[in-house]
């Protein structure tokens, strides 16, 4: 069990030096929830674009020249690359100024970098995705994948949460992921008159689960906070911590292990992960200011 | 003539002012020759063309935040501890320019850096040097990606390495491993007896650079003398380092009350990780002209006490010095081999000398191990 571990590694067809952007065109903008947009992206260079290709869970690096580069995930199927999709929340500068953007303008892309969701270790198995706000964007890849491959899982539960109904992301495709035998179960933290699923915090929907603690694995994204108590929740219920996989979020710069800055402890964020399992980093998850 | 020159593995003796043509070979070679100057008060690291330039007869006392130039009083060529610069300084700059991009119609055009990058020959590595050289080799050529221009600068320089003979009051190398006796990859290797260089060759390009110069085979006599020297220097480092299951120590220990302690002394400068020889962290920059369509991408060295380096959208991860710096000395000591497979420290002492304030990593060890 304890091989189950996401190291999952798919290095790109680099140029002769890492650090230099690819150039990729806007194909199209779609508005998702108040702050977040998903951007269609599409390589100029043919031959590169030809050969791009990813993993769930893995994650570019967006460049806009004067005003910096920023680790995005890729949202979109892996299956099909060359419709590549990042989902992005207006949260510093650079995705200020990806926001300020229209369809045709350029953006520098270096990637996909990082660990992916071990989709292929959890083949057989029950499979619950717990997401919070953007946090489902990393995840979709993985749903993608699973859709497609759907008669090689068990159980597959999708619980979301969203602060209200309106910041619920990709609410639109839900029915459509009912429709290949899923569960979807959203849940916000303030209601208003429309909303009729559940009300609170995702990890409490746990209570209304019984996973087979030999059969599941986890995988989630959101807060490191709302990710803790996933953990615990699945935890409790006996799912091994090599089972549950989380994807972590720290300054990166340089997306391949030179700059230093994504640290966590043993592991650089941009190479071991940013898919971990909780396993790995359990002995420093509650050490404050790590 | 070629059959004249010693083999890698051989040690000859050459008389001190033969020094002066290995030097000459290797400017004529192509190499622009850096070695240890007198700057500003202190040994530091600069481009020379003759060993007049050399500290001949200087030395160095070191300390906790503590350093002053002395003479020796005698023609000692390499007789200092090492000095503020490193070699990283020219193998990986402070400031880099990555590559420029102009706005072109509506989208970008970009021109990597395509610099010849510089061929060094680097004069007077020590011990603990080689060793952070070559755990800068594993970080920036020996994993998965590779820094095209660490690796240029790497592959061309040639490394007249020097066995260390003048220890100073905060080394530790014998306690990491990594010194005084250069072990690890050089072209030539000396050691400074009174009146001669024992000189020992590690690649068929470092005898190449003897082909001017009049040499014989060591004797037992100077091999015994030079082999005492080093012998010697190991006895006299100011100071050891218990290195006993670092990693197990300090992850057992991240919310230890000497975090703590050592924040009310840190003033979080970053001198620490600018004089290391094998901190390698850096930041990227765009520069724009005022037109804002010519932008130069410029890779910088960072530093993991400079508050922005953990910043994420919402804030900074580290906001306090007790967990800067116990990134640091976690990550120097007990990660670095996770990451790896060495330790990221080499035992020359910088971080020590250099502190303003006179923290000394192997003190803080100490406390943490003695009440752990």
């Amino acid at each position: 069990m304890a091989t189950k571990q996401s190291t999952l590694q798919h290095i790109p067809t680099i140029s002769l030096d890492p650090m230099l952007p690819h150039w990729a065109a806007i194909a199209k903008i779609q508005d998702e929830t108040p702050g977040v947009a998903t951007y269609a992206l599409e390589f100029q260079d043919l031959a590169f674009r030809t050969a791009y290709s990813f993993l769930p869970g893995q994650f570019n690096m967006l460049y806009l020249p004067g005003i910096g580069e920023v680790a995005i995930s890729i949202s979109s199927d892996p299956e099909t690359p060359h419709e590549l999709l990042h989902t992005i929340r207006v949260a510093g500068n650079v995705t200020q100024a990806i926001e300020r953007l229209k369809v045709g303008d350029q953006i520098g892309v270096r990637g996909p970098y990082g660990s992916a969701w071990p989709v292929e270790v959890a083949r057989g198995e029950d499979l619950i995705f717990v997401a919070g706000g953007i946090g489902l964007a990393p995840l979709r890849p993985a749903i993608y994948h699973v859709i497609r491959h759907r008669a090689e899982y068990g159980k597959i539960t999708i619980l979301a949460g969203a602060r209200s109904p309106e910041d619920m992301l990709y609410h639109d495709e839900f029915d459509a992921w009912r429709e290949h035998d899923i569960e979807v179960i959203p849940t916000v933290d303030r209601a208003d008159e429309s909303w009729q699923g559940r009300v609170g915090v995702v990890p409490m929907l746990f209570y209304s689960l019984r996973p087979d603690p030999r059969n599941t694995t986890v995988f989630t994204c959101g807060p490191e906070i709302m990710m803790r108590f996933v953990a615990y929740e699945a935890m409790a219920r006996r799912i091994p911590t090599e089972r549950v996989f989380v994807s972590l979020e720290r300054n990166m710069k340089c997306a391949v292990g030179f700059c230093g800055h994504c640290q966590y402890g043993p592991t650089f964020l941009c190479k071991e992960g940013p898919v971990l399992s909780f396993a790995q980093i359990e002995p420093f998850y509650n050490v404050e200011e790590f | 003539m070629a059959e004249n020159l010693p083999s890698p593995g051989e040690q000859v003796v050459i008389a001190k002012p033969a020094l002066q043509s290995v030097f000459k070979a290797l400017d004529s070679a192509g190499y622009t020759l850096i070695a240890p100057v007198l700057r500003n008060e202190a040994i530091i690291y600069d481009e020379v063309s003759s060993v007049d330039e050399l500290p001949i007869g200087w030395t160095a006392e070191t300390g906790p935040g503590h350093y002053r130039l002395e003479q020796r009083g005698d023609e000692s060529f390499f007789g200092f501890p090492a000095g503020p610069s490193t070699w990283k300084g020219y193998l990986y700059p402070s400031r880099l320019k990555l590559f420029s991009v102009s706005k072109n119609g509506g989208g970008y055009q970009t021109v990597p850096n395509q610099d010849v990058s510089p061929s060094y020959a680097f004069i007077g590595v020590r011990a603990c040097e080689l060793a952070a050289i070559a755990i800068q080799d594993r970080v920036f050529i020996e994993g998965p990606f590779q820094d095209p221009h660490y690796e240029a600068r790497r592959e061309k320089a040639f490394i007249l390495a020097v066995n260390c003979t003048e220890p100073g009051e905060t080394c530790f190398c014998a306690s990491m491993g990594a010194g005084p006796r250069c072990t690890q990859a050089f072209d030539l290797a000396l050691t400074e007896l009174r009146d001669a260089f024992v000189i020992e060759i590690g690649s068929p390009l470092g005898a190449r650079m003897l082909l001017d110069v009049e040499w014989s085979f060591a004797g037992a006599l100077e091999l015994g003398r030079a082999d005492q020297k080093i012998t010697d220097a190991e006895n006299q480092m100011g100071r050891t380092l218990d290195t006993s299951d670092l990693p197990g120590l300090l992850y057992d220990n991240l919310e230890h009350p000497r975090w703590d302690d050592v924040a009310e002394r840190c003033l979080s400068c970053t001198n620490c990780t600018l004089v290391c020889p094998t901190c390698f962290c850096s930041d990227m920059k765009d520069i724009s002209d005022l037109t804002g369509a010519n932008t130069e991408r410029v890779r910088v060295w960072d530093s993991c006490f400079n508050p922005d380096f953990s910043y994420v959208h919402g804030g900074h991860l580290r906001p306090n010095i007790r967990a800067r710096y116990r990134q640091w000395l976690t990550h120097k000591l007990a990660s670095w081999i996770d990451q790896f497979g060495t330790s990221g420290c080499v035992g020359c002492g910088r971080c020590i000398t250099w502190c303003p304030v006179g923290i000394d990593l192997t003190e803080e060890i100490a406390a943490i191990r003695d009440e752990a």
